[in-house]
C-alpha cells in the first residue's frame, strides 16, 4: 500500500464567501522509503498543500481524497492525523512563551503513546534522549529549557523541526521550506537530520523552492507544483533542470 | 462557525461542577438589615459590649455611604434589605469528626477537599466553615502547643478579647469602604489566628469557606497576627454550589506583620461564577489589607481567581516598617460573563521598603478582566523599590482585558517599574500543537499554565496542582 495517496484534491482558503481555490485537482503517490521533491513559483500552492495534509484550520476540501496508509485523513482532527504518523516541519515555527520546549515535547511524546495505546515513556529516559537528539541537530540542550522557539533564531527554529522529526519518528514527514532563511551550514544540519531519520518505512515530503537542498537530500521524484497541480513529474535531473531554466517553460 | 466561536461556544457549555445544594437544619436571621439585625447576630454569638459598640459604629458609617461605582464592574443594584444577615448550622461543636453532620461532610467530599484523615496526614489543621459557623477544627493543640492560635473569631472573641480589641479594624478600619463597613456591622465568622514571638508556625493553616445557605450573604472576618520574628503561612481555598440568585459575599481580611515577621497568604476562589449568560453567581467584595508594621517584616498575597461573577478585591500591603517587603502575586482568570476587577495597593511608607506585583489575567468568553493597582510612595519613603508586571492572555474575541496601574510617587530616591503584556493564544499556536499530537484543550491548558508559571511557583506545593487542576477544569471544552 501506499504511504501517501492523494487524489485529485481541491482546496479552497479563506472564509465561506470568500474562498480561494488554491489546489485544482492534485495528484501525488508517496511509497514507503520515497522521498518526494514538490517545487513551483510562489503562489503555486505549495504550503497549501502542506496545511491541507495536516488539517489547518481555514482550508477545505472541496473535492478530491487524501489518504494516510489507509486512513483518511479529511475525517481526522489535525491532532489525530499527528497521531497516525503524519508530521509536518514548519515553514514559520511559532514561539509558544511560558510552555518549555521540554515540556511541549514530552506532551507531544505522549500524547502520540497514549493515541497509540504505548507505554508513557519515562520522564528521565525521555530528558536524556531528547538532549542527545539537541545536541545532534546543533542545538544547546539548554534551548530544551526555554519557552518553545521562544527568541530562538530562525536557524535554531528550523533545527528544533528537525529534532521534533526526530523524536517522533513520524511516518510522512513533510518539510515545507525548511531550507529557507538557513545559511549553508545549518542546512547541512538540516539535511543530516532527515536522512537520518528517513528508511525504508517512513516518507519525506520536500516542499522548497530551491534545488540547493536537493544536493543533501537527494529525492527519488520531483514535481512541479504550478496553478494547483503538479504539471511536471522527474527525477532529481529535473531539480537542476529547473534550477538552469526556471518555471517559465513549463506554465 | 470560526475558531474563536467555536472555542466561545464551547467555554459556554460548561457546567459548573460543584452544583450542588446541601441539606441540613439551618437557623437563620430575619431577612433584612437593621440595628435589630445587629444586636441578634451579637447577642447569638454572645458577644462583650464592646464589639457590639463596634458592629453599630461601623453599621452608622456604612448607611451614610454609597456603593463604590468607580470598578470596571457592571453591577445591578444589591438589595441589602433582602438578605439574611446570619445563618448557622443548628447543631454546634463537634468533638469528632463522627459528630458532623454526614450531609456537611458529602458536601466536602463531592468536593473533593481532601478531608480529616488525608489532612492530618498531610499536616494541615484545617478550619472548615459552612456558612456561618465553624464546624470543625482540627490540630488545635499541636498549634497550642507551640502557643500558636487557631480558632473561629467568634471563639476568639470569647477566648482571647485583648488581641481581638487591639488588633480588630486597625488594618481595615470601619469606614475604609462601602464593603468593609458592611461587614464589620454584621461579620458572622471567619478565623483567627496569632503567631507568638519567634515562632515558626508548625504547619501551613488552611480554610475553607464555602456559602451554603439560600440567600445568606456570607460576611467572613479574617484576622492574622504575626508576633515579632514569626513565621505563618495560611492557605484559604473556596467553592460554593450552584445558586440560581446573586449572592453576596463581603470579606474583610486584616493580617498584621510585626517586627522580622512574615505571613503568606494564598488563596484559590472557585465560587460559582453563574451560568453562560450572567445568570446566577456569587458576588465577592472583598477587603484584603495586610500591615507591615515592624522592620524587616514581609506579607505576600497569592491569589488563584476563577469563580464568582463579580470579583472585586485588591489584596494590599501597607509598608509602615523599614526593610519591609510586600509582594501580590496574582491570577485570575474570567470566562462567560464573569466580571473580574482586581489588583493590589502597595503602600510605601517606612524606609527601603519593597514591593513586588505580578498579576496574570485570562479572559475568555464574553467576560472582563481588569487589573487595577496602586503604588504610593510616601515622602517618608526613603530608597523604596516597586516592581510590577501585569499580563493578559486573551483566548477568543468577545472578552476583555484592562489594566489600570496607578502610581503616586512622592520621593525622588524611589525606584518604581512597571511592565504589561497583552497576548492572546493564537490559532497558529493551537495548531503548532495539534500537529504534534496534543488536542486543542490540552494545549490551551499547557499555555495557559504556562502563562501562570510565576504566580504557581508561589504557592504552597499542595495548592500549585489543585492551581493548575482548576484552570484546565475552568477553561474544558475551551477549543473545538
Amino acid at each position: 500500500m501506499s504511504l501517501l495517496q492523494v487524489t485529485n484534491l481541491h482546496a479552497t482558503v479563506g472564509a465561506q464567501d470568500e474562498q480561494k481555490a488554491i489546489l485544482k485537482g492534485l495528484n501525488l503517490t508517496v511509497n514507503p522509503g520515497e522521498v518526494h521533491a514538490i517545487m513551483g513559483p510562489n503562489g503555486s500552492g505549495k504550503s497549501t498543500l502542506a496545511n491541507v495534509l495536516s488539517g489547518r484550520p481555514g482550508y477545505t476540501v472541496t473535492e478530491g481524497s487524501m489518504h494516510l496508509a489507509d486512513a483518511d485523513l479529511a475525517e481526522l482532527e489535525p491532532h489525530e492525523r499527528a497521531q497516525i504518523g503524519l508530521f509536518l516541519a514548519f515553514q514559520y515555527p511559532v514561539e509558544i512563551p511560558g510552555v518549555s520546549n521540554m515540556e511541549f515535547l514530552k506532551a507531544s511524546v505522549d500524547s502520540l503513546a497514549r493515541a497509540r495505546g504505548e507505554d508513557q515513556t519515562n520522564t528521565a529516559t525521555f530528558i536524556k534522549h531528547i538532549r542527545q537528539l539537541a545536541t545532534s541537530v546543533d542545538l544547546d540542550p539548554q534551548f530544551l529549557k526555554r519557552g518553545v522557539n521562544e527568541g530562538f533564531s530562525g536557524g535554531e527554529k528550523k533545527r528544533n523541526e528537525i529534532m521534533q522529526l526526530l523524536l517522533l519518528e513520524p511516518k510522512l514527514a513533510i518539510l515545507d521550506e525548511t531550507d529557507s532563511g538557513l545559511d549553508i551550514d545549518a542546512l547541512q544540519v538540516v539535511a543530516e537530520g532527515v536522512n537520518r531519520y528517513k528508511s525504508e518505512n517512513n516518507g519525506v515530503v520536500l516542499i522548497t523552492h530551491y534545488q540547493r537542498l536537493l544536493d543533501y537530500i537527494v529525492p527519488d521524484f520531483v514535481h512541479v507544483l504550478a496553478d494547483g497541480k503538479i504539471i511536471q513529474s522527474g527525477d532529481k535531473s529535473l531539480a537542476l533542470e529547473l534550477e538552469d531554466k526556471g518555471y517559465a517553460w513549463l506554465t | 462557525m470560526t475558531r474563536d466561536e467555536a472555542i466561545i461556544k464551547k467555554h459556554t457549555e460548561d457546567v459548573y461542577k460543584y452544583g450542588f445544594t446541601t441539606d441540613i437544619d439551618q437557623e437563620r436571621a430575619e431577612v433584612g438589615l437593621n440595628e435589630d439585625t445587629i444586636r441578634y447576630i451579637s447577642a447569638k454569638k454572645n458577644e462583650p459590649k464592646w464589639l457590639l459598640d463596634w458592629r453599630l459604629k461601623a453599621f452608622d458609617v456604612w448607611k451614610k455611604m454609597e456603593s463604590p461605582d468607580w470598578a470596571h464592574l457592571n453591577i445591578s443594584a444589591i438589595d441589602y434589605q433582602s438578605i439574611s444577615y446570619y445563618a448557622s448550622s443548628k447543631k454546634k461543636q463537634y468533638n469528632s469528626i463522627d459528630e458532623v453532620d454526614p450531609e456537611i461532610l458529602k458536601t466536602y467530599e463531592k468536593l473533593g477537599i481532601p478531608l480529616e484523615e488525608q489532612k492530618m496526614l498531610a499536616g494541615v489543621a484545617v478550619d472548615y466553615v459552612m456558612d456561618s459557623d465553624s464546624v470543625f477544627t482540627t490540630f488545635k493543640e499541636k498549634l497550642s502547643e507551640a502557643g500558636v492560635i487557631f480558632c473561629s473569631i467568634s471563639e476568639a472573641v470569647q477566648e482571647h478579647p485583648e488581641l481581638v480589641k487591639k488588633y480588630l479594624g486597625t488594618v481595615v478600619p470601619q469606614r475604609d469602604n462601602y464593603f468593609a463597613a458592611l461587614n464589620s456591622a454584621v461579620f458572622s465568622d471567619g478565623s483567627f489566628v496569632y503567631i507568638p514571638k519567634g515562632v515558626r508556625c508548625p504547619m501551613e493553616l488552611s480554610t475553607y469557606f464555602r456559602i451554603n445557605e439560600r440567600n445568606t450573604g456570607q460576611f467572613e472576618r479574617t484576622l492574622i497576627i504575626a508576633d515579632a520574628g514569626s513565621h505563618v503561612s495560611y492557605l484559604e481555598g473556596c467553592t460554593a454550589p450552584m445558586r440560581d440568585e446573586n449572592q453576596l459575599h463581603a470579606a474583610v481580611v486584616e493580617l498584621v506583620a510585626l517586627e522580622d515577621a512574615e505571613i503568606k497568604y494564598s488563596t484559590v476562589q472557585n465560587w460559582y461564577p453563574g451560568d453562560e449568560n450572567g445568570k446566577g453567581g456569587i458576588y465577592n467584595f472583598v477587603t484584603k489589607r495586610g500591615l507591615c508594621g515592624g522592620a524587616r517584616s514581609k506579607i505576600s498575597w497569592t491569589q488563584v481567581e476563577t469563580g464568582s461573577a463579580i470579583t472585586w478585591k485588591y489584596p494590599s500591603v501597607v509598608l509602615r516598617g523599614d526593610d519591609s517587603v510586600g509582594e501580590f502575586y496574582s491570577v485570575a482568570l474570567t470566562n462567560n460573563r464573569q466580571q473580574a476587577d482586581t489588583g493590589t495597593k502597595m503602600i510605601h511608607m517606612g524606609k527601603n521598603t519593597k514591593s513586588t506585583i505580578v498579576s496574570k489575567g485570562i479572559s475568555a468568553g464574553r467576560s472582563e478582566n481588569c487589573y487595577r493597582g496602586l503604588v504610593r510612595i510616601s515622602p517618608t519613603a526613603e530608597n523604596a523599590r516597586n516592581f510590577t508586571q501585569c499580563d493578559s492572555l486573551l483566548i477568543g474575541g468577545e472578552c476583555g482585558a484592562h489594566t489600570f496601574p496607578y502610581i503616586e510617587n512622592k520621593n525622588n530616591s524611589a525606584i518604581i517599574e512597571h511592565e504589561a503584556s497583552t497576548s492572546k493564544v493564537s490559532d497558529d499556536q493551537l495548531f503548532a500543537c495539534q500537529q504534534r499530537g496534543i488536542d486543542s484543550e490540552k494545549a490551551v491548558g499547557m499555555i495557559v499554565n504556562g502563562f501562570c508559571k510565576e504566580v504557581f511557583r508561589e504557592l504552597p506545593m499542595e495548592f500549585a496542582v489543585e492551581a493548575g487542576k482548576l484552570l484546565e477544569v475552568s477553561l474544558e471544552g475551551a477549543v473545538g
